[in-house]
């Protein structure tokens, strides 16, 4: 049996290799992809992003267990920056998702930027298909937001949730130029760290979002670690969802 | 061809001492390998179903608790089970000499003691990957 | 001063200049582990600031940095303190019973990890750990059984025990109270500092803060209940062994030691009250001069960090009394008999730097569970330093010393530097959940192994001076047995007890929990979680039912990567 059968027999050892194909062999994997194209009904893609330590995974990590409820398979693709110096990179966004390692609806999948980014949107792109023809009902992209390049990434996402915390008050004003741009919701996390009324101020102020007709960019409050506000977030992506429609063919970046 | 060698350095049963998990999973980056490191207390399936999505090369286990013969052998099963029997297996820790054949004989290539320099880690895992082109 | 100043110059001008420009120094630049420059030459221009009555004072007073007592060693030596133990509670219990009848008169209880990170011996998770690393305790019953025909007034016992620790405590106090002792009687220590465990050795269950609540609650109800009691031992040894240098342990010990007070205080508890009661557990490693200048800066700036910060009034507060362990870490498995002299310079460090209490260890414990004539060789270090060498016949010795002076002021200095960074983090749990604290520790460790590789760092029979012999680690025999004992004992006591009783008592825990903790400053206002621990302890609930309840209130806790 071709990769391609197994993949969409939802064998995770043979999505993974594809994957890797893309990342390591991005002109020889367009074939695969090609074919995987045609078998495959586009599914809602959701990025998460915001400043580093924000509690990012950790919120996916609760996202997969709503997901899970209702019996849909879950792929992530959580991406971390390579060293520049070395090229090596240390991933460590699964450690906050590992509970749901042993669970077959959902996959997992690290990737280091590698140095280009361009590349890596495009790279992303790609993998999102291959985890829908894996089988994912949805497929949720991390990335830390700091730079223009990663908000690039987010743009292979239907709905992009930009994460942010208490202590972040005041950097608002700085972030504004990138992902505050672009987020369809907004998530407030670690609200039992302290205060949350200055940012929130902060953010009426940026009015931040993409705001788009009949959308307006909500504000939710969290505590991912103890799991509160998730339901309300869950509901409010799956409103987006709604509001998109069909999920847009990740085509954008993709074009090689 | 694999552009960049990919480790899982997991940490099996319940001890937190990871010092040298993280020394190592640090040398290794720095060394330009791309390293999945998911922290302590692995069970046996979050291990080998992380080595399978991540598509590692490599899967370096450290373990100080002292029941590696339980461990291990689970580990190597069910990876073996998943279609993983091509990933380079490594341990770390306190393995006494004589459960070492023991760890080999299952699959295990390498048990490196206290004392072990982060360079001799990387020159193996670079090594072995190398010689062997289908790991590729 | 200026004589001195002047007859330097004219000594570095004149001879030293000389003697360099021949022969230069082995090494461009000398430091110690934590980074302090060491100097060719201490003179008394390098403690020109101290003050002999502000910094030294003497030994029993303020600041303490000769000593906790004004004798010493010559009124009593250190405690020879040497722990083992493992297996299940019914093995243990023979072998105190054996250790009391030999004269003995503390015992200390070590646990093995599915206890200590809360999962019962039938636990998924517990498989071929049970009874490991020391013995299983699943409920009541088999405390009740390891210290079956022990008299808890007439024994000290010392708990390594953190996370479930006001679990195990609870069972310690039913255990007592079934042989008629009184909540008086009872003396001994439990390590209880949960805070370490996030930065090392990683048995923790909860999130940082519910865990501080455990932890108060278990300090509150000591100093009210409990006065011959240590609650807590505010551990720096397994920070060190984690990779952390001597200023970090000594940085980062102390402010988890004004975090718990921190802690404590927002209950309206004054410190005196408590902080008698705190001891500290250090490690000591192989750089002499480096170790006796931590325990004296240790002293000195808890003392200092007491009054000043916490207005404690009573001397006890301030006074830091510690328990040292030589350090593990440092020993190789390369020629192990060459750690026996590593743990002498340890041993006598340790003793210099005025221990309360010592734990030598044996010069195999780098490759498995020492034997018998390696722990006697390991206590007979101490006995010879005690009684042979003279070091304790008069207090502090080393004092005065221009170098050791100078460097316990930098020590202490670059400590206190430490410990105001992380106020400004907002805390030492700030720091901890920003992986600042762990980050600072991994550094140091990868850094001291790359130097070791790079021989920058000699460890001898290690990466030089090595020998062909090949050093071959022993195998760790167990019966195997005792998981097997354990869960049947543990199936047969979930069909004995009162089922409803269980239920109801670990009920009464999930509410008394709530609220859970919404922000830092509601901590005061929480009740007390010792009375509705020692009520499920007492109807047999076990150590693994306690702790999910509270798994499900507080959440549990994933470590942050900070490679
Ligand atoms: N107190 C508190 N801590 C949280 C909360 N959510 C996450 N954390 C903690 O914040 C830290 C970082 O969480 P992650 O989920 O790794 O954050 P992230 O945004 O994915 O981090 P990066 O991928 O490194 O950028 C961890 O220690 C979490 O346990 C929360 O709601 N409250
Ligand atoms: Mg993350």
């Amino acid at each position: 049996m071709g990769l391609i059968e197994k993949i969409l027999q939802g064998d995770q050892k043979a999505a993974a290799k594809l994957i890797s194909k893309i990342e390591d062999e991005p002109t020889s994997a367009l074939e695969e992809l090609k074919v995987l194209k045609e078998r495959i009904v586009p599914v809602h893609t959701l990025g998460i992003t915001g400043p580093p330590g924000v509690g990012k995974s950790t919120l996916i990590a609760r996202l997969i267990e709503r997901y899970r409820e209702k019996n849909k398979k879950v792929g992530v693709l959580a991406i971390d920056p390579s060293s520049p110096f070395t090229g090596g990179a240390l991933l460590g966004d699964r450690i906050r998702m590992q509970m749901h390692s042993p669970d077959e609806g959902v996959f997992i999948r690290s990737m280091a930027t590698r140095g280009q980014l361009g590349g890596l949107s495009r790279a992303t792109a790609k993998a999102v298909k291959v985890l829908t023809g894996w089988g994912a009902d949805v497929v949720v992209v991390e990335t830390v937001g700091v730079g223009q390049d990663e908000v690039e990434v987010m743009r292979v996402a239907d709905t992009i949730v930009v994460v942010l915390s208490p202590g972040l008050g005041d950097d608002i004003q700085m972030m504004k130029a990138g992902i505050l741009e672009i987020g369809d919701i907004f998530v407030i996390n670690k609200i039992d760290q302290g205060e949350t009324g200055h940012l929130e101020r902060n953010l009426e102020l940026v009015r931040p979002g993409r705001e788009r007709e009949g959308w307006v960019p909500a504000i939710i409050k969290t505590i991912a670690v103890k799991g509160s506000g998730i339901d309300e977030l869950h509901q409010k992506i799956e409103e987006h969802r709604k509001y998109c429609g069909k999920p847009r063919e990740v085509e954008r970046a993709d074009e090689d | 061809m694999r552009k960049k060698i990919r480790v899982l350095i997991a940490k099996p049963g319940l001890d937190g001492h990871d010092r040298g998990a993280k020394v190592v999973a640090r040398a290794l980056r720095d060394a330009g390998m791309e390293v999945i490191y998911t922290g302590i207390r692995q069970t046996a399936e979050q291990i080998v179903n992380t080595a399978i999505q991540e598509d590692v090369d490599c899967l370096g286990l450290s373990i100080l608790s002292g029941a590696h013969l339980k461990l291990f052998p689970k580990i190597v099963k069910l990876l073996k089970k998943r279609g993983g029997k091509n990933i380079l297996i490594f341990g770390g820790g306190i393995i006494p000499s004589e459960d070492i054949p023991e760890l080999k004989s299952m699959g295990v290539s390498k048990i490196f003691g206290p004392g072990t320099k982060t360079q001799g880690i990387i020159d193996f895992i670079k090594t072995q990957i190398d010689a062997d082109g289908k790991r590729r | 001063m200026d004589a001195v100043k002047k007859e330097k110059k004219n000594w570095e001008e004149k001879v030293l200049k000389k003697v360099l420009e021949k022969r230069p120094e082995r090494k461009k630049y000398f430091e110690n582990y934590s980074k302090i420059k060491i100097g060719r030459l201490y003179t008394p221009e390098d403690i020109e600031d101290l003050d002999y009555l502000k910094d030294l004072g003497f030994p029993g007073n303020f600041p303490f940095t000769r000593g906790v007592q004004p004798t010493m060693y010559r009124g009593k030596l250190w405690t020879m303190r040497q722990y083992a133990g493992m297996g299940d509670a019914e093995e243990s219990n023979k072998r105190y019973k054996y250790l009391l009848k030999q004269g003995q008169t503390g015992l200390s209880v070590a646990f093995d990890l599915p206890t200590q990170i809360g999962y019962d011996s039938d636990h998924q998770l517990a498989i071929g750990e049970v009874g490991k690393a020391g013995v299983a305790i699943d409920s009541l019953a088999d405390m009740e059984l390891l210290f079956k025909d022990i008299p808890l007034d007439k024994v000290s016992t010392s708990m390594t025990i953190n996370a479930p620790c006001a679990i195990i405590l609870a069972m310690y106090i039913m255990v007592g109270e079934k042989q008629g002792v009184n909540l008086s009687q009872l003396t001994g220590t439990t390590q209880n500092d949960i805070l370490k465990e996030y930065i090392a050795r990683g048995t923790y269950i909860f999130p940082p803060l519910p865990s501080l609540r455990l932890t108060t609650d278990v300090i509150e109800y000591a100093s009210k209940y409990l006065p011959r009691w240590n609650p807590i031992s505010i551990s720096g040894y397994h920070i060190r062994e984690a990779g952390a240098t001597a200023v970090q342990e000594l940085a980062f010990t102390l402010a988890n030691g004004l975090a718990y007070i921190k802690a404590l205080k927002m209950r309206n508890l004054n410190p005196d009250d408590f902080a008698p009661r705190f001891s500290f557990f250090f490690a000591v490693h192989n750089n002499f001069f480096e170790e006796v200048a931590k325990f004296r800066a240790a002293r000195r700036l808890w003392a200092r960090l007491m009054k000043e910060r916490f207005k404690a009034k009573n001397p006890k507060s301030m006074m830091l009394r510690f328990h040292a362990q030589t350090g593990g870490a440092t020993l190789t498995a390369q020629q192990p008999d060459n750690n026996i002299v590593r743990v002498t310079l340890q041993a006598l460090a340790a003793v210099l730097g005025g221990t309360q209490s010592l734990h030598t260890n044996s010069r195999d414990e780098a490759l498995a569970l020492p034997s018998e004539d390696s722990v006697r060789i390991a206590l007979r270090t101490q006995q010879i330093i005690a009684y042979e060498s003279g070091i304790s016949d008069t207090v502090d010795p080393l004092a005065g010393s221009y170098y050791l002076e100078s460097l316990t002021n930098q020590m202490e200095k670059q400590a206190l530097t430490y410990i105001k960074r992380i106020d400004k983090l907002g805390g030492m749990l700030q720091a901890i959940e920003r992986g600042f604290i762990q980050r600072e520790v991994q550094n140091s460790a990868y850094l001291l192994q790359k130097k070791i590789e790079k021989e920058e760092e000699v460890v001898v029979g290690l990466n030089r001076f090595r020998s062909e012999e090949e050093s071959k680690l022993e195998k760790l025999i167990l019966d195997p047995k005792i998981e097997e004992r354990q869960k049947k004992r543990l199936k047969e006591l979930k069909n004995k007890r009162n089922k409803e009783k269980v239920k109801k008592a670990l009920n009464d825990i999930k509410k008394a929990i709530h609220p859970a903790p919404a922000r830092r400053s509601g901590v005061h206002k929480q009740e007390n979680l010792m009375p509705v621990i020692l009520e499920a302890v007492g109807v047999y609930a076990t150590v693994g039912e306690i702790c999910e309840v509270m798994r499900q209130e507080f959440g549990e806790y994933r470590e942050s990567v900070s490679i």
